[in-house]
C-alpha cells in the first residue's frame, strides 16, 4: 500500500522574495493539504523600535527593493500624521503622487512582462528553460524592448521625485525635499505619449489573453472573495496615494465603507499560525473562516466606483463588464494590473502638466501627535504602516500589514486549489504541473520578504517524503 | 623665521614659521586626509589618517611642524593603503549603515571610504556596539553607535561653547563620546552650539533633531566632489 507523501517546491521562482509550498499527498495520491510558506523573517517591526522618526521612512522602505516607494510613502504619511501634518503643501502631495505613480507603473511592468510573460506566452508547460525574459526579448524583441523602456520610464520618475532610482530619501514628515525642474519634466513630457501608446497596447495584450482563455481563467485558482482597497472620499473613485477603506463581498455587497485608515484596527485582525511568519489578516466582524479577503489590482477594480482617468476608466468598464468569474479569478489581475498602468500613465501627463510640481513650499508643520497611521495602495495592494512615537521622537511600536500579507489567505487557497486539480491522484509529479502552482501564486504578485528580489530561474528542489519522512523520491533543478 | 620652502609629493610649497604640514598644505591647496583635525579647532593627531611621511619618518601632519627642506609624501600607494585599513576599522568598530544614516552624503567617513577607494568591507570583525541612541534633549539626539572618537565635539564644546557638554567614556576600543551628564537634557547644550553644528560631527552621532533628510540627494556636501575638493580648488585656481 502506497505511504502518504509530502510534496515540496522550495523556492517558489519568478516572485519578489523567498517561500516554498509543501503539499501533503494521502496514500491515495489526493491532495490533503496544500500551503505557501513564508520563510524569511524579517524583524522589521521590532528594530525601528528607538529610531528617531524623521529615519522611519527612510529606514522600513529597505523591506523591498521591488517597490520601497511605497513604504516609503506610507511611512511617511504616518509620520505626517505624528507630526501634525493632515494637509501637506500641494507640490509636496502633488510630487509624492508622481513618484507613486512611477513606481506603480514600473512594479506592474516588471510584473507582467518580466515575471509571468513567461507563463501565457509560451504556456504553463513550456520547458523551464523558456520560461524567463530573455526568451521573451529573444522571440518577440520589441515587446520585450517596450518591458524595459517602460520600466526606466517609471524608474527614471521615481529618481527625478526620490532622488534614486531605488530608495530616495525624498518623503519627509510633512512633505517632501524637493520639486521637479522644468527641464526634467520636458524630458518625461517628450516620451509620455509613447508610453501611452505602449501602455494600450500592454493593456490589449492582457485582455486579450484574458477574454481567449475565458474558460481557464475563470476556473484557474478562482473562487470569490471579499475584496479591500482605498477608494477616494468624494466619489469613490480609484485613488492609489491616498483615500477610505472600503470593503466589499463577492456579490458587491458593502462590508464596511468610507472607513478612515486610521481605523483600520477596528476592522481588521491579524491571525498567525505555526507553519508561515506571515500573518493571516481577517475582517473581525466576519471571523478567521469567512473574514479573509484579497488585496490587490483585481481587488481595486471591484471595489472601486470609477477611474478618474478616461482611458483607464473605459477598460476597467469593461473588464467588469464580462463574465462575473473573470472579476474573480486570480489570472485577471494581470488585466487589472495594466489598467493600472494606463491610469498611472494618465495621472503622470496629468501631474507634469501641473505648475504645482515647480512649487517651493516644500513642508509643512502642526501639532505633534503620539500616533500615526499611513495607509496607500502598493502595487500589490493595501498597505498599512502603523507606528507610536514618544516625547523624545522615537518609535516605541510599528505595526506593518503589507499587501502580500492581506493575501496570503487567498495564496494559500490558490495553492490548495491548483494542487487539487493538477496533483490529485497522480502518479509522477511534472514540471507543469509544479510551474501551475507556482503561476497561482504569481498571479498575486506576491513580494514575500518584501525585500528579497528573485528573478528568472531559481533552483528548485522537490521532494517525495513518506510519513516517517524519509525522502524517497526528489528531483532538483539548478540555478 | 621667515617663510621657507619644503616639497610634498615632489611640489615645493611656502609655508610660515609655526605652521603644520597641514597648514602649510592647505594653504598651497595640497589636499592632507584627515578625520579628527577641523578647521577652528586645536588639532589632535588622534585619527591619524593624516599621517605623512616626513623625510621617511611617519608623522600626523596636523600636529608635525613644517620644517626647511622637509622631503613629504602625502599621496603615494602606500600611505593611501594605510589610510583605507584606518577607515575600514573605524566602519567596523560602529554602525554605519550609510543606507538609512541622515549623515549619508554628508558624511566625512563615508567620503573618506570613497575617496580612499574602500568599496568594501574586508578583514576586520564588526564590533556591531548595541548602545542605546540618546533623545532625551528636545532638539538634540545622539547615537554613539556612530562614533569615531575624533573628539571634535569635545574640543569644540570647551574651546569654543566653553562648555564641556561632551567626554569620553569607555577604554581602548570601546571608547567612545558621551555627554557629560546622566543624559543629553542634563547638560546644558543647546542646538545652536558650535559643538551641535553640522560642520563638527564628521558622522551622524550628533544628530539635529527634524531635520533629517532635508538635503536631497544631489544637493549634498560630497555629492558635489570628493572630500578635499575645496582644499584642492585653490590650488586650481
Amino acid at each position: 500500500m502506497a505511504e502518504p507523501r509530502l510534496i515540496e517546491i522550495s523556492p517558489v521562482t519568478r516572485v519578489e522574495g523567498h517561500g516554498k509550498v509543501t503539499i501533503h499527498l494521502d496514500a491515495d495520491g489526493r491532495v490533503d493539504e496544500a500551503r505557501l510558506h513564508i520563510v524569511e523573517f524579517r524583524g522589521f517591526e521590532r528594530f525601528i523600535r528607538g529610531r528617531l522618526l524623521w529615519e522611519v521612512p527612510v529606514i522600513v522602505q529597505r523591506l523591498c527593493g521591488i517597490c520601497p516607494v511605497s513604504h516609503h510613502l506610507a511611512a511617511a504619511k504616518a509620520m505626517d500624521m505624528i507630526c501634525g501634518v493632515d494637509e501637506l503643501p500641494p507640490t509636496a502631495e502633488k510630487m509624492r503622487r508622481l513618484m507613486h505613480y512611477g513606481q506603480v507603473m514600473q512594479s506592474h511592468v516588471l510584473h507582467f512582462f518580466h515575471l509571468a510573460a513567461p507563463d501565457f506566452l509560451f504556456g504553463f508547460g513550456a520547458p523551464a528553460e523558456k520560461r524567463n525574459i530573455f526568451e521573451v526579448i529573444r522571440e518577440q524583441p520589441e515587446l520585450g524592448r517596450r518591458a524595459i523602456l517602460m520600466r526606466k520610464f517609471g524608474q527614471d520618475i521615481i529618481e527625478a521625485t526620490a532622488g534614486k532610482k531605488i530608495h530616495g530619501t525624498a518623503a519627509i514628515p510633512g512633505g517632501i525635499n524637493r520639486n521637479l525642474p522644468i527641464e526634467k519634466r520636458d524630458a518625461f513630457l517628450k516620451d509620455i505619449a509613447e508610453m501611452e501608446d505602449w501602455a494600450l497596447d500592454a493593456l490589449k495584450l492582457a485582455r486579450d489573453y484574458t477574454l481567449e482563455h475565458a474558460e481557464l481563467v475563470g476556473h484557474f485558482a478562482s473562487f470569490p472573495s471579499h475584496y479591500m482597497s482605498l477608494v477616494r472620499p468624494s466619489d469613490g473613485a480609484l485613488d492609489l496615494y491616498h483615500g477610505n477603506l472600503r470593503a466589499l463581498a463577492s456579490n458587491g455587497d458593502t462590508i464596511f465603507d468610507q472607513l478612515p485608515y486610521d481605523r483600520y484596527h477596528e476592522v481588521l485582525v491579524e491571525d498567525v499560525r505555526s507553519w508561515s511568519y506571515m500573518k493571516f489578516p481577517f475582517i473581525e466582524k466576519l471571523g478567521p473562516l469567512t473574514g479573509w479577503y484579497r488585496v490587490g489590482p483585481l481587488a481595486r477594480m471591484n471595489t472601486v466606483d470609477l477611474i478618474d482617468t478616461p482611458r483607464a476608466n473605459a477598460a476597467r468598464d469593461e473588464l467588469m463588464a464580462s463574465d462575473g468569474d473573470i472579476t474573480q479569478a486570480v489570472l485577471a489581475n494581470h488585466w487589472a494590473r495594466m489598467i493600472e498602468v494606463l491610469h498611472c500613465v494618465e495621472k503622470i501627463r496629468e501631474l507634469l502638466h501641473d505648475p504645482d510640481l515647480q512649487g517651493t513650499d516644500l513642508k509643512a508643520t502642526g501639532e505633534r501627535r503620539e500616533e500615526g497611521i499611513g495607509v496607500i495602495e502598493a502595487p500589490r495592494g493595501n498597505l498599512i504602516h502603523h507606528y507610536q512615537v514618544d516625547e523624545n521622537d522615537q518609535v516605541t511600536y510599528c505595526n506593518l500589514i503589507v499587501s502580500t500579507t492581506h493575501n496570503n489567505e487567498g495564496m494559500n487557497r490558490a495553492v490548495k486549489d491548483v494542487a487539487v486539480q493538477q496533483l490529485s491522484g497522480q502518479p509522477e509529479i511534472t514540471e507543469t504541473m509544479l510551474n501551475q502552482v507556482e503561476v497561482a501564486i504569481r498571479a498575486y504578485d506576491p513580494c514575500l520578504s518584501c525585500a528579497t528580489h528573485a528573478l528568472g530561474q531559481m533552483p528548485l528542489q522537490v521532494e517525495l517524503i513518506d510519513a516517517a519522512g524519509t525522502v524517497i523520491d526528489s528531483r532538483v533543478r539548478d540555478a | 623665521m621667515s617663510d621657507f620652502t619644503f616639497t610634498i609629493d615632489g611640489t615645493e610649497i611656502t609655508a610660515k614659521e609655526g605652521q603644520t604640514i597641514m597648514d602649510a598644505a592647505d594653504d598651497a591647496g595640497i589636499y592632507v586626509p584627515r578625520l579628527c583635525d577641523h578647521e577652528g579647532l586645536r588639532h589632535q593627531g588622534g585619527c591619524r589618517v593624516c599621517t605623512v611621511k616626513a623625510d621617511g619618518r611617519s608623522v600626523s601632519a596636523c600636529t608635525q611642524p613644517a620644517a626647511p627642506g622637509l622631503t613629504v609624501e602625502n599621496e603615494t600607494p602606500h600611505i593611501n593603503k594605510l589610510r583605507r585599513d584606518l577607515v575600514e576599522m573605524l566602519f567596523h568598530e560602529g554602525n554605519h549603515l550609510c543606507p538609512i544614516c541622515e549623515a549619508s552624503g554628508n558624511c566625512e567617513l563615508q567620503a573618506m571610504a570613497y575617496r580612499l577607494d574602500m568599496t568594501a568591507p574586508t578583514k576586520f570583525p564588526y564590533l556591531e556596539p548595541c548602545r542605546p541612541v540618546d533623545a532625551s534633549h528636545p532638539d538634540i539626539a545622539l547615537d554613539t553607535n556612530r562614533c569615531i572618537s575624533c573628539g571634535r565635539c569635545i574640543r569644540a564644546s570647551q574651546d569654543v561653547d566653553g562648555k564641556g557638554v561632551f567626554g569620553y567614556v569607555g577604554r581602548g576600543i570601546h571608547r567612545h563620546v558621551a555627554a557629560n551628564g546622566e543624559d543629553l537634557s542634563h547638560t546644558d547644550a543647546e542646538v545652536t552650539d558650535f559643538a551641535i553644528s553640522s560642520e563638527v560631527c564628521p558622522v551622524g552621532c550628533i544628530i539635529r533633531k527634524r531635520i533629517g533628510f532635508a538635503t536631497p540627494i544631489g544637493e549634498r556636501e560630497f555629492d558635489k566632489g570628493l572630500i578635499g575638493h575645496k582644499i584642492s580648488a585653490k590650488r586650481d585656481d
